[in-house]
């Protein structure tokens, strides 16, 4: 009876399996078909030939490259500042008596809870009044202050709860706070760090809405809004199409399979009460 | 871009009265006050500037280049008699509904089976979850192979003799939404069910072994153990559906557009093609300014469950 449950479970389990893997592996499979193959044996079919020119094309022809580039150029500094800044207000809000501290803390948070519409409008606004406007300094501007909030209130959580006996044998030894953060705090905040760091990096790297607000010309475009593009130029090149999605997918797999740890322990914050 | 639930981290609180708030620092150092002050002003810049002139600019007729003109609630009265407007309003319920009820019960019940580590089950938990990591665009460009004529979709409903099913799924204004709903779920399952597996996992083991003692079945466990106890993981779950919902918009964007015939428009494209390709930015304020009202209930839950636990 029980070897029975087993053997259903494994069953069913594995159907749902290929119901989540079976399109992944469909994508990457057509990603290496010929234009031809398709055209004659349909999308549906199984693969009738193999040619990497689709990588090719949509790695040069479709921009895939530069928009590779742009991805880099807004994701690695947006992370790094948010984390920065994230993480100096929270060991000042966390680890100090600054007047007010609950308020600033909410209000951080609460920005990052809003609809990002009520804002699209005015940022892309200011972003033309300052100059920034289809540029990626725009975009890493407000990838930093939208996520701040959040990251923020997470590493308040963590640094708020070490224990307080380190702070003050580092303060008896005379250090200040800018020693103490340094020192003392940020390198116990390592794991929370990576976590967010992980979970930033796919988000702002994922962006679509931000960046088609602030961004107009095709070649700033990142990765994401790149692809929607692709589409259009490719409109019936289903193999290149295939190829540019497995080309903008590759990196956030990357860094999961790096991080996976962090990753998922990182989305798992604050699950457990 | 999804939102993560906040650390709450009981286990490791001192007790009340050691706080780790130092005493000392009676006059702040100047560079604690940069601390607080430099990523404060940063937001402010991006976000609760821009947030309040959003509630400004609905209240104006503006075409972006001309300066906006103050015309009171006009933008509101319209929108109360735009077909589209109600349209949109309706589809975002039916998404709430469906994405968010959907995505819980799948990842909940997900969770349920792949929670007891057995064999085989990290397969099956890194299959389920491998979406989570794509943006919704690539999302979306996966699905649409899968939904072209004679794709993956059409030829499964052949091999089983259902042919007749078989149509154009984005383009038919009837299917529109609910094509576009499924591929939204196939992300947004893995998200849920890693959530509820570290919800399930904090629960005393203890608990059901006394409840097993007392005679208890699965299904009572389940009704009586499990569910109550998971009671912060779903207040999580719930913000963070509700709210990914208002915001949805990639995955409708690569997808359809909104349309065809507005047919799988949401508050989020709609409020998006307004502003930007129509350049009313009054009235595309004004849609956002409705978003925001809708969030706002559950923005508001978010942060009192955040911040209850300072208030002892």
């Amino acid at each position: 009876m029980t070897r029975l449950r087993t053997g259903a479970f494994h069953v069913g389990m594995t159907l749902v399996a290929l119901l989540w893997l079976g399109p992944i592996a469909w994508v990457v499979v057509m990603s290496t078909r010929s234009f031809d193959d398709i055209a004659a044996n349909g999308v549906g079919s199984l693969p009738h030939s193999f040619t990497l020119d689709t990588y090719r094309q949509a790695w040069t022809d479709g921009g895939e490259l530069q928009a590779l580039i742009n991805s880099m150029l807004v994701t690695v500094p947006s992370v790094l500042l948010s984390l920065v800044l994230a993480a100096v207000a929270a060991f000042a809000l966390g680890r100090y008596r600054i007047p007010f501290r609950r308020t600033i803390l909410l209000l951080m948070l609460a920005g990052n809870l809003l609809p990002p519409q009520i804002l699209l409008i005015p940022v892309s606004k200011f972003s033309e009044l300052t100059g920034l406007y289809d540029t990626l300094w725009a975009l890493i501007a407000v990838q930093v202050g939208f996520g701040l909030g959040f990251y923020t209130f997470v590493l308040h959580g963590f640094m708020r709860d070490l224990p307080n006996e380190i702070q003050e044998a580092a303060v008896i030894d005379g250090a200040g706070p800018g020693q103490i953060f340094a020192r003392v705090i940020l390198p116990l905040t390592r794991p929370a760090l990576a976590a967010l760091g992980a979970l930033s990096f796919t988000w702002i790297f994922n962006d679509l809405l931000w960046a088609i607000t602030v961004l107009r010309t095709d070649d700033k475009m990142p990765v994401t809004p790149a692809l929607l593009a692709l589409q259009g130029q490719f409109v019936s090149s289903w193999n290149v199409i295939a190829a540019g999605t497995v080309i903008a997918a590759v990196p956030t797999v990357l860094v999961f399979l790096r991080f996976q740890k962090h990753f998922v322990s990182g989305l798992a914050i604050g699950a457990v009460k | 871009m999804t939102t993560v639930a906040p650390a709450e981290r009981t286990q490791q609180r001192q007790p009340a009265g050691t706080r780790p708030r130092r005493r000392s620092a009676k006059r702040l150092s100047p560079l604690l006050v940069a601390f607080v002050l430099v990523p404060f002003a940063v937001e402010s810049i991006w976000v609760f500037w821009p947030a309040l002139q959003g509630f400004w600019f609905s209240l104006t007729r503006w075409d972006g280049l001309e300066p906006p003109r103050f015309i009171g609630l006009d933008n509101y009265t319209e929108l109360a008699g735009d077909s589209i407007f109600r349209g949109a309003l309706l589809n975002t319920v039916i998404w709430l509904v469906l994405f968010g009820g959907l995505s819980v019960v799948g990842g909940f019940g997900m969770a349920l089976l792949l929670q007891k580590e057995r064999r085989g089950i990290a397969f099956y938990r890194a299959a389920l979850f491998t979406p989570v990591v794509f943006s919704l665009v690539v999302t979306a460009l996966v699905w649409r192979v899968f939904y072209q004529p004679d794709g993956l979709a059409d030829q499964l409903l052949r091999a089983v003799g259902l042919e007749q099913l078989i149509r154009p799924w984005l383009a038919d204004p009837q299917t529109a939404l609910y094509a576009v709903i499924l591929p939204a779920l196939w992300r947004q399952i893995g998200y849920v069910m890693v959530l509820y597996l570290a919800g399930l996992k904090a629960i005393d083991p203890a608990l059901h072994e006394a409840a097993r003692m007392d005679g208890a079945n699965n299904w009572q466990r389940l009704w009586r153990v499990t569910v109550p106890q998971l009671r912060g993981v779903n207040a999580v779950v719930l913000s963070v559906i509700v709210i990914d919902s208002l915001r949805s918009f990639d995955i409708v964007w690569s997808l359809t557009r909104g349309g065809p015939y507005h047919s799988s428009e949401l508050l989020s494209t709609y409020m998006y093609s307004t502003a930007f390709q129509s350049l009313r930015l009054g009235y595309g304020s004004a849609i956002a300014v409705v978003i925001f009202v809708l969030a706002l209930a559950v923005i508001l839950g978010y942060l009192v469950r955040a911040f209850r636990e300072d208030d002892e």
